[in-house]
């Protein structure tokens, strides 16, 4: 007995050393601030994960200090899987007690995280997730882009008034609740203009990482539609689009933000030529000094074009240090109370205000495949 | 349906089909031998596809040239895996070696991922393999028909090898019982070695087929399709080199025809392949063609 009680005092005696080691590491870190980076750096979304880090990166860069302190990226790849996801944004608020995250690329992989980030209350800021379910109810889900109620209703006002179009086919990427999203508010926004739900002739689904959609396409192309809309991955529509075209298929296509990619245009090539899409940042027609700024930097950077995704990356982490700036404090809690007082921020992809759902109003863009490259078509207001 | 969609269907199907044939044929091949189901097969075929990528964007070389270094790199690469993962095994449980392979798969995922960068390449498709025929309404892109004909090409070759050759008959000595082909100064390391070259060389090709077809590399490109194919020579009989090509032309027209038929069903596309994997493996374990070998020990 006398020995069990021995062996507990040790062990207690040892967990309260471990206990003070532990705070005198943490006090040893109080002049940094950590930053979690929750992004899929490998997988299907790997490529738009990897932009958005270059863009969070460079903002980090060139400003790497708030209130003294310097602030410490910590990045971890979700995977592009919805399980993973959830293990790494566990990793990131337990293991690396980061202060405030910024991510993911993809609503679902967002949506996998939101609940970790919400339980242990650290507030994150999604860089490009478009679906409404990613901030809905989730207090501590920020996000620096427009959504796809918008997204979808401003594609079926282009398709329908622009276009022209009055036979629309879907192909939905039916694993991503952003292109299921999408596709849906594309749909409502289309029947309302049209009148006739027997304007949409045919929907058609495939999986993430799919390679072959000749089945699919056939079957659309017996219902012989004006455009196409296929919101999804930049990879699975530029083989899509590609197959389409080797099908003998001349419809117009029609995308959301996900195809802003030069990997897009690598991978479909010719194919690809004349496809559209609603994005958030057009490379040849900066809106502000932020854009400007921000372009000269990434340009210098990279040596290459950012992706409109680099650019919302930047943002995240700059709305992040303004957050913390007039917080005036590194504390989760109080960088969440700010970011929701966020206000005309001048953002490089526009200004960003956060609305009461913890949403940005942003204008969208259109943009169209010429000559091998993305070319700015018109920019639509909420 | 009208009858030419369904033509058109049934093109994309065997197109699809004879992809997997192709594919599996490798898998059948090291498994038929060795009775190893080589998880790694798909990774094999991911550096087929990424060794011929590399051939021609960083090395410059024209495409028949980038093709045979990546098959010949890729086949070396195969022998040497089966040297440091298998061969150590050769005399533990078949388990150890199963495990093996599922190691060295991941290894090469994952190496893969920081050596070639986890963003998708776009593959060069030659002018050739890129053009399109149509045929009576039907649209057939070029490199569909030539994946049949080099199916076909190595089906025969395949064929000829193992029943014809003298290292054929060593291969099937060492299927049929490793220590008694020992017994007979039969070379096994050396007959193991060539399985897994030509098993290696298979996968190669059908890796820069499958990107001819599917312009888009990435590290974990070969886990669907070597899954698929998998599953391809199970149907078939694995073990049976002509099992895998019809198990491969099954499970893609299968495939594909479920879009055809049920288009609500689409988004369940690759459970099909496995609900027939399963359904195989209840009526008929040994596959359709394959023989009952009985349990060895």
């Amino acid at each position: 007995m006398k020995k069990i009680a021995s062996a507990l005092t040790l062990v207690a005696a040892l967990v309260s050393a471990a206990a003070i080691v532990s705070c005198s590491t943490s006090s040893s870190d109080s002049d940094v601030i950590k930053i979690g980076v929750f992004e899929p750096l490998t997988g299907a979304n790997g490529a738009g994960g990897a932009d958005e880090v270059d863009g969070i990166k460079l903002a980090n860069k060139l400003f790497p200090k708030v209130l003294g302190k310097t602030v410490q990226l910590v990045v971890v790849d979700n995977k592009s899987d919805k399980v993973e996801a959830a293990n790494a944004a566990t990793v990131l608020v337990q293991k690396e007690k980061v202060k405030a995250v910024i991510g993911s690329w993809g609503s679902s992989l967002s949506m996998s995280g939101g609940p970790i980030f919400a339980e242990a209350k650290v507030p994150a800021v999604a860089v490009s997730a478009t679906n409404p379910n990613v901030t809905k109810g989730n207090e501590y889900y920020f996000r620096v882009c427009f959504l796809d109620p918008f997204q979808g209703t401003v594609n079926a006002a282009y398709a329908f008034n622009t276009l022209k179009a009055k036979k629309v086919a879907i192909i939905r990427e039916v694993s991503n609740d952003y292109s299921v999203g999408l596709a849906k508010f594309f749909v409502d926004g289309f029947v309302k203009l049209s009148g006739d739900p027997a304007s949409i002739v045919a929907t058609s689904d495939y999986n993430t990482g799919d390679q072959d959609f000749s089945a699919q396409l056939t079957n659309i192309k017996q219902f012989n539609p004006d455009v196409i809309f296929a919101p999804g991955n930049y990879t699975e529509s530029a083989l899509i689009i590609k197959q389409a075209r080797a099908l003998g298929m001349t419809a117009q296509f029609l995308g959301g933000d996900t195809w802003d990619f030069n990997a897009f245009l690598e991978i479909g090539g010719a194919a690809v030529e004349g496809a559209t899409f609603s994005t958030f940042f057009a490379n040849d027609v900066p809106i502000n000094k932020t854009s400007e700024t921000f372009l000269k930097a990434f340009r210098e950077e990279y040596k290459k074009e950012p992706a409109a995704v680099a650019a919302l990356g930047y943002d995240a982490y700059m709305v992040i240090m303004d957050a913390i700036t007039r917080a005036n404090s590194a504390d989760s809690q109080k960088i969440r109370d700010a970011l929701t007082q966020t206000k005309n921020f001048e953002g490089s992809a526009g200004s960003i205000t956060i609305n009461a759902e913890r949403n940005a109003d942003k204008d969208a863009v259109f943009k169209t495949v010429k000559g091998g490259k993305f070319v700015f078509l018109t920019t639509v207001k909420p | 349906m009208d009858f030419q969609t369904f033509l058109q269907q049934f093109v994309n199907a065997l197109s699809l089909g004879s992809l997997y044939a192709l594919i599996a044929i490798g898998y059948t091949m090291v498994y038929g031998i060795l009775r190893l189901i080589n998880f790694a097969h798909g990774d094999i075929f991911m550096v087929g596809g990424y060794l011929a990528f590399y051939g021609v964007s960083t090395f410059l070389m024209p495409w028949w040239l980038a093709v045979i270094v990546a098959i010949a790199l890729t086949t070396i690469f195969g022998v040497g895996l089966e040297r440091v993962a298998y061969r150590p095994l050769r005399d533990s449980p078949r388990i150890s070696i199963m495990i093996s392979a599922i190691g060295a798969s991941f290894l090469l995922e994952n190496l893969a991922i920081v050596l070639f960068d986890a963003r998708p390449k776009a593959f060069h498709v030659p002018e050739f393999f890129a053009t399109n025929f149509i045929l009576g309404g039907v649209h057939i892109a070029s490199v569909s028909l030539v994946i049949p004909v080099v199916t076909a090409v190595i089906l025969a070759v395949l064929l000829w090898v193992v029943h014809s050759t003298r290292v054929g008959m060593a291969m099937r000595a060492v299927s049929t019982d490793i220590e008694a082909a020992r017994l007979m100064a039969i070379d096994v390391d050396r007959i193991v070695s060539i399985t897994f070259a030509i098993g290696s060389a298979l996968a190669a090709i059908g890796g820069i087929m499958y990107a001819l077809k599917y312009p888009r590399l990435e590290p974990l490109m070969g886990i669907m399709p070597g899954l698929k194919c998998f599953i391809a020579a199970v149907i078939g009989g694995i073990g049976s080199i002509g099992g895998a090509v019809l198990g491969g032309l099954l499970l893609g027209i299968i495939e594909l025809m479920t879009v055809a038929f049920l288009p609500e069903l689409t988004g369940y596309k690759d459970a099909f392949a496995f609900v027939l994997l399963i359904v195989v493996l209840l009526v008929k374990p040994t596959g359709l063609l394959g023989k009952n070998q009985g349990e060895k020990v």
